[in-house]
Order: structure tokens, then sequence, then C-alpha cells
């Protein structure tokens, strides 16, 4: 075995990234030397440190094509997620109190909205998906209103990498006078995004997704055609132009910044050499017997790859695969009883959703490792096949569906 | 989710994973659960007629680690036991032998429900009077 492999082999960068060395290295001083508060105006302590988040600023807004003034800091991307939608229904609640979004949204988006209906300040669509992973853009011209405020659709799925039509989403929601919030936690820093060229109104996005801290987020609030406000949900000392009150996390803020820069820069290499190297992961693994990738197969995230190994269990392959950390569709790893939502939303079997594996690449990641994980992929699934009554039932033609299970 | 030693080294060396022919008189199958509930475990054992003593006890499993080393442990301690001691085997000493944690108690029990299951087929096979389950 080489020894360059790092064991358990990372393979959840959906899940969170590690800090880049250089990220880190940007962050250090401004724990111990630059301690300042970066509203303490009455010393240089304070000036540092409010130069270095505007430094920052400037640096994610560069990423995003927006202004620094538009880039609002929070503690990450649930955080931005309640500020933009809360934020946007009691600001704009004169025009209406209708939100639209989609049943495959992260919870921090669907249980911002659910929280707004059981308090009877807002009435939410939740739009189905199609077996892809995709919105039904006539749905969604069907369900919008005068009365919707707040159009929010996620960039790219968290457990599938599915990308929604954001650009046409947007046209459809300011025809109506809606505002666009898209939750881009997954897509920001991984594949190029662009307020203006999109048409994004609000955008939620997190640090630690695109290898810096975690604890620090941003929500992008347009100023500019229109101008957006947000009502602050935290009162304080009216910090970030009176929206999120707060001490700013300046360590994390400038790792934020560096991390927005290296992507910047490197974001097209990198999504190249992933999108190769999870490609031959994808293949391989497809070519197994009776496996289903999950998802649109192009309109996606070039890093990640959720596949299902019928009449495998999902938690039982990861125990089997213990040399690669990955996370899985299987309800025995949530905290909850049930499958993957987000698979049940595209129509996929709950025995599918169980046996589902997210493999989530990322920008250490390299070929050797992607080599040993697809070895180490098929023995564990053929090893528990072997294990498998279903497997066994399949290969003597017998149709599981015509089956009386005993459920417990 | 951090396993125990014991339901790793179950998981890793699974006892007596196999099928015997279900067609024999003196085998009796126990399949129970569901795909979509994310565990099936099937359970056989087979009777020797002389004696009445479990001689073979195999199983396959769909399922969580917790599951497969629950019906790994089971067909062990099935094997040389009588019927009526077979039934004496309790999901709670499955969780206690495997420190299986709270959230995986289920296991155990589908795995007591296989080992009746597998009783009940091999009962019914003989002419016999199939147990009703009566735990709550």
């Amino acid at each position: 075995m080489n020894t360059n492999m790092k064991f358990p082999i990372y393979l959840d960068h959906n899940a969170t990234t590690p800090v880049d060395p250089r990220v880190l290295q940007a962050m250090l001083p401004y724990f111990t030397e630059h301690y300042g508060n970066a509203a303490s105006r009455s010393h240089p302590y304070g000036w540092k440190a409010e130069e270095a988040v505007d430094y920052a600023r400037e640096q994610i807004a560069k990423l995003i094509g927006a202004d620094a003034k538009e880039i609002i800091f929070t503690s990450g991307a649930t955080e931005s997620d309640n500020l933009a939608i809360k934020g946007v229904m009691e600001m704009y609640a004169k025009k209406g109190n209708h939100i639209i979004t989609a049943v495959t949204e992260h919870k921090a988006v669907l249980d911002t909205c659910r929280n707004l209906e059981k308090k009877g300040l807002a009435r939410v669509t939740y739009l189905p998906v199609g077996t892809d992973g995709l919105i039904d853009l006539n749905q969604l011209a069907d369900a919008i209103t005068d009365k919707t405020v707040l159009v929010s659709i996620m960039f790219a799925n968290n457990e599938i990498g599915v990308i929604q039509p954001i650009k046409e989403i947007a046209q459809i929601a300011h025809s109506r006078g809606a505002l666009l919030m898209t939750d881009a936690t997954q897509g920001v820093g991984k594949v190029p995004i662009l307020v203006d060229e999109f048409g994004i109104d609000l955008m939620a996005f997190t640090a630690h997704k695109m290898y810096g801290p975690k604890g620090v987020g941003a929500l992008y609030v347009r100023r500019k055609n229109p101008r957006v406000k947000v009502t602050a949900q935290m009162d304080g000392g009216g910090h970030e132009r009176g929206m999120r009150s707060g001490t700013l996390n300046v360590p994390g803020i400038v790792g934020f910044g560096e991390a927005a820069e290296i992507c910047s820069k490197e974001m097209y290499e990198e999504a190249k050499r992933l999108q190769y190297l999870r490609d031959k992961l994808e293949n391989e693994l497809l070519k197994i017997e009776e496996t289903y990738l999950n998802g649109h197969k192009t309109q996606r995230l070039p890093h990640v790859s959720n596949i299902s190994f019928k009449y495998v269990e999902g938690e039982g392959l990861i125990m089997g695969i213990k040399d690669l950390a990955v996370s899985s569709g299987s309800a025995c790893t949530s905290a909850s009883l049930e499958p993957s939502y987000v698979l049940k939303a595209l129509g996929v079997d709950d025995e599918l959703a169980h046996s589902s594996i997210r493999f989530g690449l990322g920008r250490f990641t390299t070929e050797e490792e992607i080599d040993y994980a697809i070895q180490h992929v098929i023995k564990a699934v053929h090893q528990l096949r072997e294990m498998s009554p279903l497997w066994e039932m399949y290969k003597e033609g017998i149709d599981l569906k015509s089956v009386e299970w005993v459920e417990h | 989710m951090a396993y125990s030693e014991k339901v790793i080294d179950h998981y890793n060396n699974p006892r007596n994973v196999g099928t015997l022919d279900k067609s024999k008189q003196n085998v009796g199958t126990g399949l129970v659960g569901a795909p979509e509930c994310g565990d099936v475990m099937r359970l056989q054992i087979e009777v020797d007629p002389e004696t009445g003593i479990i001689k073979e006890a195999k199983f396959k499993t769909f399922g969580c680690g917790s599951a497969i080393a629950s019906s790994s442990l089971a067909t062990e301690w099935l094997k040389g036991k009588t019927i009526e001691q077979a039934l004496e085997i309790d999901n709670m000493d499955i969780v206690e032998e495997l420190s299986l944690p709270p959230v995986k108690i289920h296991c155990s029990v589908l795995a007591e429900d296989a080992i009746l299951a597998a009783i009940n087929d091999y009962k019914v096979k003989n002419g016999l009077e199939p147990i009703k389950k009566n735990k709550i």
C-alpha cells in the first residue's frame, strides 16, 4: 500500500472541506497580532481589523461578480438562509406573503419556510422535482402570483449536486416582481456563479465548503436593480449595514476572503481535474451490475457523485468501505428513521435510497486515491451481495416487489 | 457512529453465511424485514430428525453492520440447541453480547423474529403447531 495516502480517504467534501494551508496562513496573524475589533474606530488595532475585513469583502465579492458592499457576513449558510428568507418576508410584507421553494432544498431553507408557515407569516409552495432532480419551470410559472415575494431555489443540491436553471428561474421570479434567493453553498467556488449573469437578488454561501474555516458565511444582498433590503433578525450594534449585528469574526472572514481568492484563480482548472476523477470513479462503479446514478448526469457539480448499489444497504456498505470517508442516504446514518428526502423526491425507491452513497471529491483528492476507492468499493459491494438475501433472490429471478415482506 | 469490537468482528468475519436447501423437510427458513426499511434477514436452521437438535444454521442479511452481526451471532447460538432452547434466545441477550446502542436494538429484535420464523417454518413443514409470539 502506498504511504502517500492518508486513511480514511476523505470523499465527503459536500459536508465540509479542509482549510487550505494558504488560507490558514492568512488567518493566523488575526488571532494573536491583529486581534482588534473591526468596529473599534479609536485605535490602529480596530483599523487593521476593519481593513482586513474590507479586503476580504472585496475578495469574496469578486468571486461572485458583486460589489463589496453587497456582502453581509454571517456565521454560516444556515444563518444566511434564515436571514434572507425571514428578513425578506418581513421587509416586503406589504407586497404579499407567498414563498416558492422546492422539496429538495436544504433543511436550512425548508425549516425556515415551515417556521414562517406555522407562525402564519407566509404561505409556501414546495415545488416537486423530476427524476433528474430539476424543478419544472412551467410549474414555477404556474405557482407564481403577484403576492409571491420570494422564490428560493438552491443553486446546486448537497446530496446529488444537481444544478438548477437559476437564470431562467430568476427571470420567472422577476416577471412577477418577486425576488430570487439562492442557497449556493455547494456551488460557490466550485463553478462560476456571477450574480448579475444569473439575476440573483440574494445568495447564501459559506467558507467551509470552499476550503475556508467553519463558522463564517455570507449573504449577498443586491444593492442595485433592484435595491434589496432584509430586516435584521438579531438586534444589537447594527453591524453589516444594520442587517446583521454581532462582532465580526475577523480571522474567519480573512480566511473566507483568501479562500474566495484562491477559488477565483483556481476554480476552472480544479473543476476540470475533479470532473475527470469523478467521471473515472463513477464510470467504474456504474459498471457494477445493478448500480444507479442519482440525479441529472450532466447538469451537475463536477466533484460529486451519488450512486445507489442495489441489494446492499448503505450503512452496511459504509462499514465495508471503512478506508473511505463518505456519506449515505440511508436512514441508518441520519438521526431520523427516514431515508434521504432528496432521493425520495426524485422518485428513488426507499430500497435504493437506503443503498446510496455520496462521493464528494475535493482539492486535495488524488488519482491514486480514486483508483484505490474504486477497487475498495467494488470489493465491498461484491462481499456484501454475497451476504445479501435480496441479491440471491434477484439472481434467482424472484421479483422482490412480489414478495410479501414482514415489516417491523 | 462507533461500532463495538464484537460487531466489527462479526461484520468482518461473519459466521455461517450461506444458504440451506429450503425444500428439505428438516430445514426451516425465516425471512423477516423489508427492503424499504433497510433491513432484511434470512435465517435458516437444519434440524437433526433423530435428536431434534439444530445441527446447522445459515444466514444472509441485507442491512447495517449491527443487523449483520446480530444474525451472524444468532446462527452461532442456534447451532447445537434444541428447538425449545432456541426459542429462549432473547433479543436483549444479543444486545448485551454485541453492546448494541439503543438505535440498533431493532436489529436484535429482527434477529429474534428471524429465529422464530425459521422455527415456525420448520414446525409447519413437519405438521407441528407454530408458535405465536406473545412478547410485546
